[in-house]
């Protein structure tokens, strides 16, 4: 019987150079993966496979040396820990995601919370080509937002409240954009300057700032055969339903547009940056 | 303000990050609730991180003084045994 790879690539099993073996990708959201899913992959790939597995660039587990007919057995192993299997090939690939807010001091919005909602609404989408989808927790960029199709970075939005402020000054200095001003014991913010950071809400000793917790989004980042940063389109997206109406619109105009194998970013370069700008600003604006 | 007695002070100018909240975190836990600890450290990374470590581990910042000289001076209240 012929073996149809792209069925077994579609279903994370990537074809070794040794023959009849696969490297089985395993689905991870937002590279979180519980023990009890560590111990159903560990024993899956020392009955399996060859006794290791490899951490992939981009937050997954893959399983190498798993042979053909066994492929099935695995899936039922892995399927027995809450384990499924990951996807390869054009379509929407792992949502990827630093800690966040939920564990880290920076974080400014919950990574995990949004990598789960975009991975139940896009994971494994078919699209012309692959679709890669990052998020951040915060200007640090530790998951690197600007390297995918579509990344989101976690910010906040600030305004000053007076009559909290003890004009210490602290802010000034925890700035690293040199944004904010102390004069006569009133702070004012430079917002061409401001990048939503949180740094000086998060040192302030009287919590003197209203804050709105928000997202940068790029679009058309790569970082493979071609190296470029996805460019934002909106400088601060202030609530998660427009965020999702940005996500949706974005990832359509990909799949209305893009030729096959065709990255984001040659899609946009191609159809134009201003078409897309105008169907961002439209879902932006509609809500 | 003009009524805050300095209970102890430490200089942190003499070591980097990390060890610059390590020392006045160490010169806190020396302290009793309500002391107040002034810390003297550099401008730059330490200005920019130390205050607001300072404030995640619970404690009261009252002040920041421009010391003109390069160095800041942070009036801490202890807050907690």
């Amino acid at each position: 019987m012929a073996v149809d790879y792209g069925t077994l690539k579609k279903g994370g099993f990537m074809r070794q150079k040794q023959k009849n073996h696969f490297s089985l990708r395993l689905r991870v959201v937002g590279g979180n993966v519980t023990a009890v899913q560590l111990a159903k992959i560990a024993e899956v790939a020392e009955q399996f496979g060859d006794g290791h597995v490899h951490l992939t660039s981009r937050q997954s587990i893959e399983i190498p040396f798993i042979k053909l007919e066994e492929i099935d057995s695995v899936k039922a192993a892995l399927a027995d820990g809450g384990v499924e299997p990951g996807v390869c090939g054009p379509r929407v690939r792992t949502i990827t995601a630093c800690q966040g807010a939920a564990i880290c001091p920076s974080g400014c919005i919950d990574t995990y919370a949004l990598a789960k909602e975009l991975d139940d609404r896009y994971f494994a989408r078919e699209l012309p080509h692959k679709f890669k989808f990052g998020i951040t927790g915060c200007q640090n960029n530790c998951l690197k937002a600007e390297e995918n199709d579509l990344g989101i970075k976690g910010g906040i939005k600030v305004t000053w409240r007076e009559a909290d402020c003890i004009s210490c000054g602290v802010c000034v200095k925890a700035c690293r954009s040199k944004a904010i001003a102390l004069e006569d014991g009133k702070i004012t913010v430079n917002s061409d300057l401001c990048n939503f950071c949180g740094r000086c809400c998060k040192a302030c000793p009287t919590d003197a700032w209203d804050t709105i917790q928000g997202y940068v989004v790029s679009f058309g980042g790569l970082f493979g055969n071609h190296i470029a940063k996805g460019e934002a389109v909106i400088p601060f997206i202030e609530d998660h339903d427009t965020l999702m109406r940005i996500c949706d619109t974005a990832i359509q105009f990909f799949d209305d547009n893009a030729l096959p194998g065709e990255r984001f970013k040659f899609t946009l370069d191609r159809i134009g940056w201003d078409k897309f700008n105008e169907k961002i600003m439209e879902a932006y604006h509609n809500g | 303000m003009a009524d805050i007695t300095i209970t102890d002070t430490v200089d942190i100018t003499d070591v980097v990050c990390p060890v610059t909240f390590v020392k006045a975190k160490v010169a806190l836990e020396e302290l009793d609730d309500g002391d107040i600890l002034a810390v003297r450290m550099n401008d730059g990374e330490p200005v920019q991180n130390v205050p607001r470590s300072i404030k995640e581990e619970g404690h009261k910042i009252l002040k920041l003084d421009d010391n003109g000289d390069g160095t800041y001076t942070l009036i801490v209240r202890k807050v907690g045994d």
